[in-house]
């Protein structure tokens, strides 16, 4: 028992930091290039919008491991550029993330519906003043539950950073169970991993209960879906 | 800027002279010309499908005319050079479907234009509205959220966020068609008392009734042109075109007097 004691604190405090720091890094940089992007494919010049498609395209078409590998191995064998190994996960999931969610925005930016905007520029507003004051609260409120989906896969897609050696939840699990798997004859592998798994469980479902808070927080009456079935 | 034109006659608050506008193949506005003069109210009405709506938007410029030129003023709204922001700002457009910010409050949807365009602080910008939202009848219903109000009070609110920037000349097109038929009288009565106000009106509508008492001339547009315009007397009691006539039989039968 106290073996699983040991092992789950080692998780908390030496993987679960890593692992919540890497995860709020990705969404980050991807909820910052991710915006832009969105915007730029609904309302930039045609070359704005193809370079944005390009690139959503590029880095939603290769897999995240093969990024994290070509962010790391790759860029240190032919360029000599190492970057650490966290670095270098951010950066490749990051890239990834903001591709996933330039599409989120994108798609919530769409379904608001054009009158909005036809009504702003009505007033005077100028183009940039109605994405920002009009289209933007709206697209916000839209995303937020695609862009939950979006955070738990960030999430859980963090474990591939241990392959390149980032000491985050899985990695150090690997660690523990390679270190004490034979204690008293017991296998632990199972058992660590089991560990592991909840605690990306419960940070998912941490994770997505406060963005139900925000959800709910931020409602609008006309926002929820219209001529909700009550029975 | 400030293009001088022979045909610019004194008072008219809306110039539109030869607007042609296409989408595609589709030949929508042949040429269409029309004046009016400050405190007119002019009906706009037509088959569906022949332009009236185009015919506004390219007035406002939401939709950019291939060819012609509109003036508000002596100031040319499709002249390149003039800032569309300010003239818009000028010039209220209701739409047949509201178009109420669903994220905002009847307050902050009448508040926003003045507030963002032309700078007021919020507590001016709150008071201003407050007043437009009494003047169409709806102080209570300030902090509803459009999905909680009628449509009749929908477009009630819209009407003073239009009247909220001071417009030199409101665009109403057919506010009242997406009403239910008991709704249509409340945003009627406000445009009957906004045009007794002197307000400058140009209004797509086959609201009969309103064209009758409270239009001081009325334009019936078929196929991007303008067939026949005249004062609702002789519009109604001798139109001169064949076609108008049978349009206001038909109008007759569907909405009745
Ligand atoms: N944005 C657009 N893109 C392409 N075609 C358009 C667009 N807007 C209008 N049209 C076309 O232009 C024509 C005139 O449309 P418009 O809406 O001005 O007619 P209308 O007189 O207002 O008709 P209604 O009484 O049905 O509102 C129609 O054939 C319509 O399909
Ligand atoms: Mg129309």
């Amino acid at each position: 028992m106290s073996t699983i004691w040991q092992s789950l604190e080692l998780l908390v405090t030496k993987g679960l930091p890593t692992t919540v720091l890497l995860t709020l890094g990705l969404l980050g940089a991807g909820l910052a290039l991710g915006f832009p992007i969105a915007f730029l494919q609904v309302y930039g010049y045609r070359p704005f919008r193809w370079l944005c498609r390009g690139y959503e395209q590029l880095f939603r078409g290769i897999p995240a491991l093969v990024l994290i590998l070509i962010f790391h191995s790759g860029l240190a064998r032919s360029f000599g550029i190492l970057l650490p190994a966290f670095t270098s996960a951010l950066i490749a999931l990051g890239l990834r993330s903001s591709a996933y969610q330039s599409q989120i925005f994108r798609g919530a930016i769409q379904s608001v519906p054009q009158g909005q905007m036809m009504a702003a520029r009505a007033l005077g507003m100028s183009k940039l003043q109605a994405i920002r004051s009009i289209i933007l609260p709206q697209a916000l409120r839209l995303s937020i539950p695609p862009w939950t989906n979006e955070f738990s896969s960030v999430l859980k897609d963090t474990s591939l950073a241990s392959a390149i050696g980032v000491l985050e939840l899985t990695k150090q699990g690997t660690l523990i169970f390679t270190r004490i798997q034979f204690v008293k004859g017991v296998n632990y592998i199972l058992v660590i991993l089991i560990l592991v798994a909840l605690v990306y469980l419960v940070l998912t479902y941490m994770g997505n209960a406060g963005l139900a808070l925000l959800e709910r927080r931020l409602r609008i009456p006309g926002f929820e879906m219209k001529g909700k079935v009550e029975r | 800027m400030n293009e001088q034109h022979p045909s610019r006659s004194d008072g008219a608050i809306l110039r539109v002279e030869g607007l042609h506008k296409s989408y595609g193949d589709n030949h929508v506005l042949r040429g269409v010309s029309m004046q009016m003069r400050r405190g007119e109210t002019v009906v706009v009405i037509g088959p569906s499908g022949t332009g009236k709506s185009t015919l506004l938007r390219c007035i406002n410029q939401l939709s950019v005319p291939d060819r012609g030129r509109v003036w508000l003023g002596d100031r040319e709204i499709t002249c390149k050079k003039q800032n569309i922001n300010c003239l818009r700002a000028e010039i209220g457009f209701v739409f047949q479907n509201f178009n109420l910010f669903t994220h905002l409050t009847a307050l902050a949807n009448v508040r926003i234009g003045p507030m963002k365009v032309k700078g007021l602080k919020k507590a001016a910008a709150t008071e201003l509205a407050m007043d437009e939202l009494a003047r169409v009848g709806l102080s209570d219903k300030a902090d509803a959220y459009p999905a909680e109000l009628s449509g009749g009070q929908q477009q009630r609110v819209s009407i003073a966020r239009a009247l909220a920037m001071s417009p030199q000349l409101m665009l109403f097109d057919e506010p009242t068609s997406a009403l239910d038929p008991e709704l249509i009288g409340e945003v009627l009565d406000v445009m009957v008392s906004l045009a007794k106000e002197g307000m400058t009106m140009l209004v797509v509508s086959h609201e009969m009734g309103f064209a009758r008492s409270v239009s001081d001339s009325i334009i019936f547009m078929e196929g991007g042109v303008i067939l026949e315009q005249g004062p609702p007397e002789e519009f109604f009691t001798a139109p001169k075109e064949e076609r108008t006539r049978v349009f206001l039989s038909k109008i007759t039968e569907l909405y009745g007097e």
